[in-house]
């Protein structure tokens, strides 16, 4: 059979087919030409963003919302350094999006030619891998690679440079059966005699703690969780990542942990005589004085990804593969043993009804209502946020019960990245109602995408938190900076609701506590594109909070 | 403490600065480098001598396993292993010292590769500590210049680096 003859950005279209590819979120420019063209015919939906960064976090979004790749485009130079904060944030929070770059042609590499930036080089640590294409012929195997490595083991991004003269050259096309990489083989099942130990450490266990992650979402392990919980009667904490891994409401929930966390996921934790960490890191925000951490647990630390076992903590049992398997096995020696935790759950229930998540209740409009409100009215949305004070109250006060509903940057806390991921999460699943919980600083920084989500009718709810503050920092500053706020007033902000009503979305605002569900729903129902303005209360801060560099039981409560 | 890494790569370009940068980023510090092709022309070798504690050498290897390109990593003990530099130093002589540079030379089995009228220059395998005596022995003449590859090293007896990864 001979192999079809193409242009190298037919092969990029007809390989990305290959990968059920539906959407690719970009922006073209000259070196991208090719390929755009290609697109011009296929039946893959491009949305037009209006700033490449919207462009990365909307793939990210999409993905984090689907579990499928998330693909985005842009052209050389600069399109291609405006997806590096995206990537970065994909890179930390280990999601599969697939960046495909414009390069200038090949006789020119090198020679600083117009919009030429070594983005390869620039992306090296904070890509999973990448790839220049040096001739038009490896086009298909490099595609077939790229969705391979960022989908498989401890997902991350992929960038493909590709230099437009490989675009039009022309190629025989074949996509490969099977993938050939001698340095890439992940583990998936863990080693049974380590499950057989972890199994029996937990079953001596009187005060075991489940301290879970996004790798239980990203493995699709949440009700091998549910059951092990159950079976075992251990209390659950998630992180930040987590949130969805285990439903909120859930007697054995304990929500999050860490510098925001609960006080009894924190007391929990530090109390404890046994850790099951899964799909975690030990990050910084979680852990707070890594020496005081847990200092009465043995640690198990499930993880597919070798390097963060023992990276941060020590680490009594390790088990490397996939949480999915490694539950399903240890289900099978934990399931009907006897249990010896009755004490420790009554101890927690105390801890929980002492120690409420909670905030003052008036008639003053505050924050954590309006994600209270948000959380009743509609209980099966996704919910995306900001970063900062937004994101925090969007993790304590909605009510999550299944994976994939809450979206945020956790890792690298990227400002401005909740409206186009949430942009996203919507192309990606349409029939959900997607909010972005956001904060007036962090949705300055990328409200440009009201273009895109107004053309292209991608009807994503944003809930301003309108604080009139970079509210986070100015909490620090508040705290530990004797309440010098440099630099954190946002005075002379745009009218949010002209700003939407100038794009064309629908803009409401909402200054009084009896008017939030309304708007809401009001929103819900308009099926558009909307931006709700939440004057909340200047003055309000997260609350618990552990002061950096502290144990995180060393745990403070704020006016 | 210093460790020896045999690191088995995919031969191709950009390699070398994938592992080079992670070095960097992570805080590792790289002692020395030698890269070169293996038996298999698809592979090459790095040999990347790192100083740390178990903590650090452990994370290190780690953090290697996950570049796609990086096909194996092992830690050569040196005891149970062969270790080679090879350096060439050019070293001033005159007709009264030429012999007496000559004479060093012999002792340590290392070879003359140039003469000139006024310095000679001496090459010289060995392990570390072999070629840092020549260089203390040969530095009374004057050392004009002085160039030394990184550690070459490999495991004594049957055992061998594969690229089978694990």
């Amino acid at each position: 059979m001979t192999k079809p003859k193409m242009s190298g950005a037919k092969a990029i279209i007809e390989s990305l087919y290959r990968e059920k590819v539906e959407v690719i979120f970009g922006y073209p420019g000259g070196a991208v030409l090719p390929l755009y063209d290609e697109l011009y015919d296929s039946d893959i939906r491009h949305i037009l963003v209006r700033h490449e960064q919207a462009a990365a976090h909307a793939a990210d979004g999409y993905s984090r919302a689907t579990g499928k790749a998330g693909v985005c485009l842009a052209t050389s130079g600069p399109g291609a350094t405006n997806l590096v904060t995206g990537i970065a944030t994909a890179y930390m929070d280990s999601v599969p999006v697939i960046a495909i770059t414009g390069q200038v042609p090949r006789s020119l590499i090198g020679y600083d030619a117009f919009q030429e930036a070594n983005i390869t080089g620039i992306t090296l640590p904070i890509t999973k891998h990448n790839y220049l294409v040096q001739d038009s012929k490896d086009i298909p195997v490099i595609i077939k690679e790229a969705f391979y490595i960022a989908q498989t083991g401890r997902p991350g991004p992929v960038l493909i440079d590709v230099p437009k003269d490989t675009q039009s050259e022309i190629m025989e096309f074949e996509y490969p059966a099977e993938i050939k990489m001698r340095g890439y083989k992940p583990t998936y099942t863990g080693n049974e005699q380590q499950v057989k130990k972890a199994a029996s450490l937990i079953l001596k266990a009187e005060k075991p703690v489940l301290y879970v992650g996004g790798g239980i979402i990203i493995s699709n392990a949440t009700e091998e969780l549910r059951s092990l919980a159950e079976s075992i009667m251990a209390p659950v904490t998630t992180t930040l990542m987590g949130m969805g891994a285990f439903p909120s409401g859930h007697p054995l929930s304990l929500g999050m942990l860490g510098m925001h966390g609960t006080r009894y996921a924190n007391y929990a934790v530090q109390e404890s005589d046994l850790i099951i960490a899964i799909g975690v890191r030990f990050d910084d925000r979680v852990t707070g004085k890594i020496s005081a951490f847990a200092p009465n647990a043995r640690i198990i630390h499930l993880d597919i990804d070798p390097a963060e076992i023992g990276k941060n903590v020590r680490v009594d049992l390790p088990i490397v593969g996939d949480a999915k398997n490694i539950l399903k096995t240890l289900l099978k020696y934990v399931r009907q043993e006897q249990v010896r935790t009755e004490a420790w759950t009554r101890k927690i229930e105390a801890w929980k009804k002492e120690y409420p998540l909670t905030y003052k209740k008036d008639n003053l409009l505050r924050p954590q209502f309006v994600v209270e409100q948000i959380s009743e009215t509609c209980p099966d949305a996704i919910i995306v946020t900001e970063v900062g004070q937004n994101q925090m109250w969007a993790a304590q006060y909605f009510n999550y019960k299944n994976p994939r509903t809450f979206i945020s940057s956790g890792g690298l806390g990227t400002m401005g990245y909740g409206f186009p991921a949430s942009m996203g999460a919507k192309v990606g699943r349409p029939e959900s109602t997607v909010i972005d919980i956001a904060g007036d600083g962090s949705f300055q920084m990328n409200s440009q995408e009201l273009a895109t989500v107004v053309q292209n009718d991608i009807p994503v709810i944003v809930a301003i938190l309108n604080n009139g503050f970079l509210g986070m920092v100015r909490q620090w500053q508040e705290l530990f900076f004797n309440k010098r706020f440099s630099a954190t007033c946002l005075e002379g902000s745009v009218d949010f609701v002209k700003l939407a009503e100038a794009y064309g979305a629908l803009g409401l605002r909402v200054t009084k506590k009896s008017d939030v569900k309304d708007a809401i729903m009001e929103a819900v129902k308009s099926e558009r594109p909307t931006i709700i303005d939440f004057v909340v209360e200047k003055q309000e801060n997260v609350s618990p909070m552990v002061p950096a560099g502290a144990a995180i039981n060393e745990i403070l409560d704020l006016e | 403490m210093k460790h020896t890494l045999a690191i088995l790569v995919e031969n191709k370009p950009g390699v070398l600065t994938r592992v080079a940068g992670l070095f960097s980023r992570r805080g590792f510090n790289i002692e020395s480098l030698a890269v070169g092709v293996t038996e298999n022309p698809d592979t090459s070798r790095m040999t990347i001598v790192v100083s740390g504690d178990d903590h650090i050498l452990e994370q290190v290897m780690k953090q290697l396993n996950k570049l796609i390109d990086v096909i194996r990593v092992s830690d050569i003990p040196g005891d149970e292993s062969v270790n080679r530099e090879l350096a060439l130093i050019k070293v001033g002589v005159d007709s009264t010292t030429r012999a007496e540079v000559m004479q060093i030379v012999d002792v340590f089995r290392a070879k003359i590769v140039d003469v000139g009228s006024k310095s000679l220059i001496v090459e010289v395998t060995g392990d570390e500590s072999k070629i840092n005596a020549i260089e203390q022995l040969l530095r009374q003449f004057g050392v004009k210049e002085m160039v030394r590859t990184g550690k070459v090293a490999m495991n004594r007896g049957a055992k061998v680096v594969q690229t089978e990864k694990r």
